[in-house]
């Protein structure tokens, strides 16, 4: 903003000049600006959670108690329901096997031997509960992360299942 | 045959689109009339083209022609009549078609728009539209041809995903993508006025039924997004602070916010510099949410296949556009005269508090969004940032400025009476706090924060009809001269009244959400399951075969306490294409509220069940609607139907040939 440019306002008054009254929008701008940092910073430390494949866990040794995103393979045959709506499977990257146990619906496309990403606490190295599995649109579609950690493990091209066929 | 001609029709649409946006800055850098008045024929041109185009597309969507991939691989020759249309955008290749379509339709638009704009504005935005559309003409071709055919033809296609056979595919897509693209005009505006060199309240006033029309669209799409993910997935969620969601939510609040600032610069001729760079960003988030859901680089639950590959030419678009455009704002920006500043107790200074918060709120967003893709660039860490950060970052910064809103909305215009302001509204807080006092009575207990939301909205709506109420009966006795003067209120006052009020409606449905109820249970025929206030019973589970699937059918009676509903029907479908199954949740409205059905997996003779209560859920889409109602009423507006009356022929070299 130039200062040099003709007044069009009327003149200010209760003493407050062009000049205070500029400096008193740019503090405003400030203050909502460090409120949101502040707050951006603040959830940043509490609600931000990572994402491990099964043998990062006993790579970077997490600490039971741990929230985290646990993503993998199903491995198959490892299904299994009760009691009541208590699920149980095994999430894997073909190197390391965690057990998972979830109470709850599964969404449609949960399928053994597909890729899926849960989020929950870990219990002890090789067990976890989830509390939710995220689903998906789409059968072709592997998460990102679980790509990754399989091919970190050397066990995965495209081609293999859950990721068969890019469609197009 | 109509399938090449199609294609040819698109590659031609590319060549009239570096017509588009070559010719007409030429012509007025040579201050050619001729050269400069192409570009609208161009224009429209190449919208007939890019339609022809897509229309050939949904033709041989409609014959099931499988000799084309793109047909193959999304459709089924069995599918409804409605699907196969709808199949066309219901993929990656399809879809962004549409999105090129819409791009040239709001060229075509701003061609044949009758309103008398200045010559070189109208060139300089059909040419940056064109550069825009070259741009997305040459992805289409390049990389996501949909016309591309299959040698031998198989004799049926894979189907289109079965979570996108419904309604919700024929409208959301349309509805946000008119809403996302028609902020490529605002964008073009924007970077015509820099080119120019000049920007004042014709520019406003030009710009914003375009700007409020995009708006509203996007208001539509985003609400309607969000209501197909709530019945068709199955767990009855409808906001998941998910980065495809926030991706179009960010461009919903630079647009808001550039609703708001473009009134201030009509009306005060103020904000310049900043609506310039706020429609900037506007569409450069826009063309971020594409990017973010077309290339699949953040994880996402609305994720579908997608090719990283694509995704790398979307980021080159991107970084071409809103590199360029802010490089031109940072050369440009200064040469515009500045308006006057103004009394920060005044309407445009509570516009300017209104931008402030929306920006804020929008970088939040922005933060959380992005920040686990910087991560893991940076460390490679992976993490995911859920709705735990966006309801610490976002709803405290939105709260001040709903709270704020009804008394900046009555302030008057240069120099406002905050104490008068808050006088007239302390009715609107009086009856706000006793609604909220009133919910903690009925309700006795439960989450803390409800009632103060229930309270928020109440204020929202009641402060705009205070609003609207004293403005009606100011100076006029008696009903009928009342009457005339509610209808003699300009479009626009009406308009900002309902938006506002569809904003406390939305936000009464979102306060609400705390004392919805959700109840699992293995159920047998005869069994019950309660969740909050509604029980249902489940009577049957039969089989039935639809047209390209089958599914089981359970039946449920439905009561609120004494009251029967009308019974509700859950589904569990499979698709035969494809063997995916699906879930179809059954929806029993109740009044505002809604009790929600959805089957999990049969077990040891039972089915999963899952019901949950959703209390006055209606009302946060209903209230998006009336926003969005409150902007078409503004759209109206004499203001904008009226011919423009030109600007002083100073500078205007260039006449239109005669």
């Amino acid at each position: 903003m130039t200062a040099t440019e003709p007044s069009r306002i009327v003149a200010p008054r209760r003493g407050m000049s062009r000049k205070q009254r500029r400096l008193a929008l740019i503090g405003a701008a400030g203050a909502v600006l460090c409120l949101a940092a502040g707050l951006v910073l603040f959830a940043m430390r509490d609600s931000i959670v990572f994402f491990y494949g099964p043998t990062e866990i006993t790579e970077k040794g997490l600490q039971p108690g741990t929230r985290m995103r646990l993503g993998g393979l199903v491995e198959t045959g490892s299904v299994s329901r009760g009691p009541g709506q208590r699920v149980t499977f095994a999430i894997t990257d073909s190197k390391t096997t965690v057990q998972v146990s979830y109470d709850g619906l599964l969404p449609d496309l949960f399928r053994e031997g597909q890729g899926v990403v849960t989020e929950g606490v870990l219990e002890s190295a090789g067990r976890f509960r989830a509390d939710s599995v995220l689903a998906k649109h789409d059968e072709t579609y592997m998460p990102r992360e679980v790509a990754d950690a399989l091919k970190k493990q050397g066990h995965w091209q495209p081609g293999d299942a859950g990721a068969q066929k890019p469609q197009r | 045959m109509i399938v090449e001609i199609g294609h040819f029709a698109l590659a031609l649409a590319l060549g009239v689109a570096v017509v588009q946006a070559l010719v007409p800055l030429w012509g007025v850098s040579r201050r050619d009339a001729a050269l400069a008045s192409v570009g609208p024929a161009a224009a429209v041109t190449c919208f007939l083209l890019v339609a022809f185009s897509f229309l050939a597309l949904v033709v041989s969507y409609v014959r099931s022609d499988f000799s084309v991939e793109n047909v193959v691989a999304n459709s089924h020759s069995a599918q409804p009549l409605i699907y196969k249309v709808t199949s066309t955008w219901g993929n990656h290749e399809g879809s962004m078609l549409l999105w090129v379509l819409i791009l040239t339709l709001f060229g075509a638009l701003v061609a044949v728009s009758r309103r008398s704009l200045p010559t070189r504005l109208r060139a300089g935005t059909l040419a940056a539209q064109g550069f825009v559309t070259v741009a997305f003409l040459a992805f289409v071709l390049l990389t996501s041809n949909p016309f591309r055919r299959l040698d031998p033809a198989p004799g049926e296609g894979q189907d289109l995903n079965p979570i996108l056979q419904d309604l919700g595919l024929a409208i959301h897509p349309p509805l946000l993508y008119v809403g996302y693209v028609g902020f490529s005009i605002t964008y073009a505006f924007a970077v015509a006025a820099l080119i120019d060199g000049r920007i004042d309240a014709v520019w406003a006033r030009a710009v914003r039924p375009w700007t409020l029309l995009a708006w509203v669209f996007l208001t539509l799409g985003i609400a309607m997004g969000s209501y197909w993910a709530y019945y068709e997935l199955g767990w009855g969620g409808w906001w998941f602070w998910d980065p495809v969601e926030n991706a179009s939510l960010m461009p919903w609040l630079a647009g808001t916010a550039l609703i708001h600032s473009t009134v201030v610069m009509e009306k005060r001729d103020a904000l310049k510099v900043w609506t310039i760079l706020l429609a900037i960003l506007t569409f450069s988030l826009s063309l971020l949410g594409t990017f973010i859901v077309r290339s699949g680089v953040l994880t996402s639950v609305h994720s579908f296949a997608s090719d990283p590959g694509r995704g790398l030419f979307i980021l080159a678009i991107l970084v071409f556009f809103v590199g360029g455009s802010l490089a031109l704002f940072a050369w440009r920006a200064p040469l515009l005269r500045q308006g006057g500043l103004f009394a920060p107790i005044s309407r445009e200074g509570a516009l300017v508090v209104n931008n402030l918060f929306i920006a804020t709120a929008c970088a939040t967003v922005f933060i959380g969004t992005l920040y686990p893709l910087v991560l893991e660039m940076l460390t490679g860490d992976k993490i995911s940032v859920g709705p735990p950060f966006f309801n610490a970052t976002f709803v405290p910064v939105v709260v001040p400025l709903l709270l704020l809103l009804p008394i900046g909305q009555t302030l008057a215009w240069k120099r406002g009476d905050l104490l008068g302001a808050a006088q007239r509204m302390s009715a609107a807080l009086v009856l706000a706090i006793v609604s909220g006092l009133a919910v903690v009575a009925i309700m006795r207990g439960g989450p803390v924060l409800a009632p103060l939301g229930i309270g928020l909205g109440v204020f929202l709506i009641a402060g705009s009809a205070w609003d609207i109420g004293e403005r009606v009966v100011r100076r006029a006795s008696g009903a009928s001269a009342m009457l005339s003067r509610a209808i003699g209120l300009p479009r626009s006052a009406w308009g900002t009244a309902f938006a506002h009020a569809g904003v406390g409606l939305s936000v009464i449905g979102i306060a609400a959400a705390a004392w919805s109820a959700e109840g699992i249970g293995v159920l047998k025929p005869g069994e019950s399951l309660t969740s909050g206030r509604y029980t249902v019973v489940l009577e049957t589970v039969t089989p039935r075969k639809g047209p390209n699937f089958t599914e089981d059918v359970a039946r449920f009676r439905v009561s609120a306490g004494d009251r029967q509903l009308k019974p509700v029907e859950a589904m569990k479908r499979v698709y035969t294409a494809r063997a995916m199954p699906t879930t179809e949740a059954g929806i029993r409205t109740d009044g505002l509220s809604q009790v929600y059905v959805s089957l999990g997996e049969p077990q040891g003779g039972g089915i999963a069940v899952r019901v949950y209560d959703k209390p006055l859920i209606l009302l946060i889409w209903i209230g998006a609607v009336v926003m969005a109602f409150g902007g078409a009423l503004s759209l109206t507006d004499r203001r904008f139907r009226l011919a423009v009356p030109r600007r002083a022929a100073t500078r205007t070299v260039i006449q239109p040939a005669e």
